[in-house]
């Protein structure tokens, strides 16, 4: 099967009844949750700290509810209304927001404790139209991304990257946006397990000062 | 969306960089919605409020409640709190608008959801 960002725009492919099926899929939703989990895990909050997270691409709300359930008070974005409305259908708990990651956002300067996001980030790096660049379109993301962070704070991504070329295109963009990281893969020997998550890490809080 | 994410909202098209912050609500319609007290979250957003701007955006909205300033005590005042609590994370902004105080862009809120979209040019 094709890779669903070959096929058309994220708003497209997770239409109306995709972002049903999606959502109403308990194999898929196991997994998102699990990758969710994960990415929290990575996120290394000291126990117990209830955050203000960031959900990249929040889709129908699957990893907002295991931020909520770790305490923590979400805020998600997605590009694709049909996905949104089931979120609200679902009654997420976190804010919705319609969103374009590429196009930036819009919080202010240490607003969020972490960020994590699930099976998005690969969508970056498509030209869907012939205004879209995908080394702007990143470049626009991490560095918005990286401003609305707070010192320290770490932004987790599970990504399905097709090559070597666009972890690089990814990480080069993010580097430059003044994150420093890496790729931890999770069952690399694994075709079907296979894992892959990015860290980034928004400067460092220097002897438990936040620096902005 | 809840006043606490709005008061962490700024303005993002392309060159409007100054004077962007709060987006003025215009024609909103408010609900009340109850949700756990969490003190701890609460006592680590102190820092990242705005107050000045809530308050401000409070009493447009007709939100009377907050002291016009933050207590000092306030991450152990209880009472400052659980107004806090109410006002922040239980009042949501239904729909309505919000608009830039500097460029005029306008974002729409529908179903809770702020359409926080741009067109090419302000990219
Ligand atoms: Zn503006």
């Amino acid at each position: 099967m094709s890779r669903p960002e070959h096929q058309a725009p994220p708003e497209i492919v997770y239409g109306g009844d995709e972002a049903a099926k999606y959502t109403g899929n308990s194999r898929i939703a196991a997994i998102q949750a699990e990758m969710a989990a994960r990415a929290v895990e990575l996120l290394n909050l000291p126990e117990g700290y209830p955050g203000y997270i960031l959900d990249v691409g929040c889709g129908s709300g699957l990893s907002g509810e295991v931020l909520e359930e770790e305490g923590h008070v979400w805020v998600g974005f997605d590009i694709a209304p049909a996905m949104l409305e089931v979120a609200l259908e679902q009654e997420a708990t976190g804010d919705l927001f319609l969103q374009d990651a590429g196009q930036g956002m819009a919080f202010r300067p240490g607003t969020f404790d972490g960020c994590i996001s699930i099976s998005v980030l690969q969508w970056l790096c498509n030209a869907d139209k012939t205004s879209h660049h995908p080394k702007a379109r990143l470049t626009r993301f991490f560095s918005t991304l990286y401003s609305s962070l707070r010192r320290g704070a770490r932004a987790i991504f599970q990504f399905y990257p097709e090559n070597d070329d666009q972890v690089q295109l990814i990480m080069g963009c993010a580097v430059r946006c003044g994150f420093e990281g890496g790729l931890v893969v999770d069952y690399p020997n694994s075709k079907k397990a296979k894992k892959f998550y990015l860290c980034l890490f928004a400067g460092q809080e220097v002897n438990g000062v936040k620096q902005q | 969306m809840r006043l606490i994410t709005h008061n962490m909202l700024q303005c993002h098209v392309k060159g409007c960089n100054a004077n962007n912050f709060p987006l003025e609500l215009q024609e909103v319609v408010l609900e009340q919605e109850e949700a756990e007290l969490n003190e701890d979250f609460l006592r680590n957003m102190l820092g990242k409020i705005e107050y000045e701007a809530l308050v401000a955006t409070c009493l447009k909205l007709d939100i009377n409640d907050l002291p016009a300033a933050m207590p000092a005590d306030a991450a152990y005042n209880d009472e400052f709190l659980q107004i806090l609590h109410r006002v922040i994370l239980e009042t949501h902004i239904k729909s309505g608008k919000m608009v830039c105080p500097n460029c005029q862009h306008i974002y729409a809120i529908r179903d809770g959801i702020p359409n926080m979209l741009l067109a090419e040019h302000e990219v």
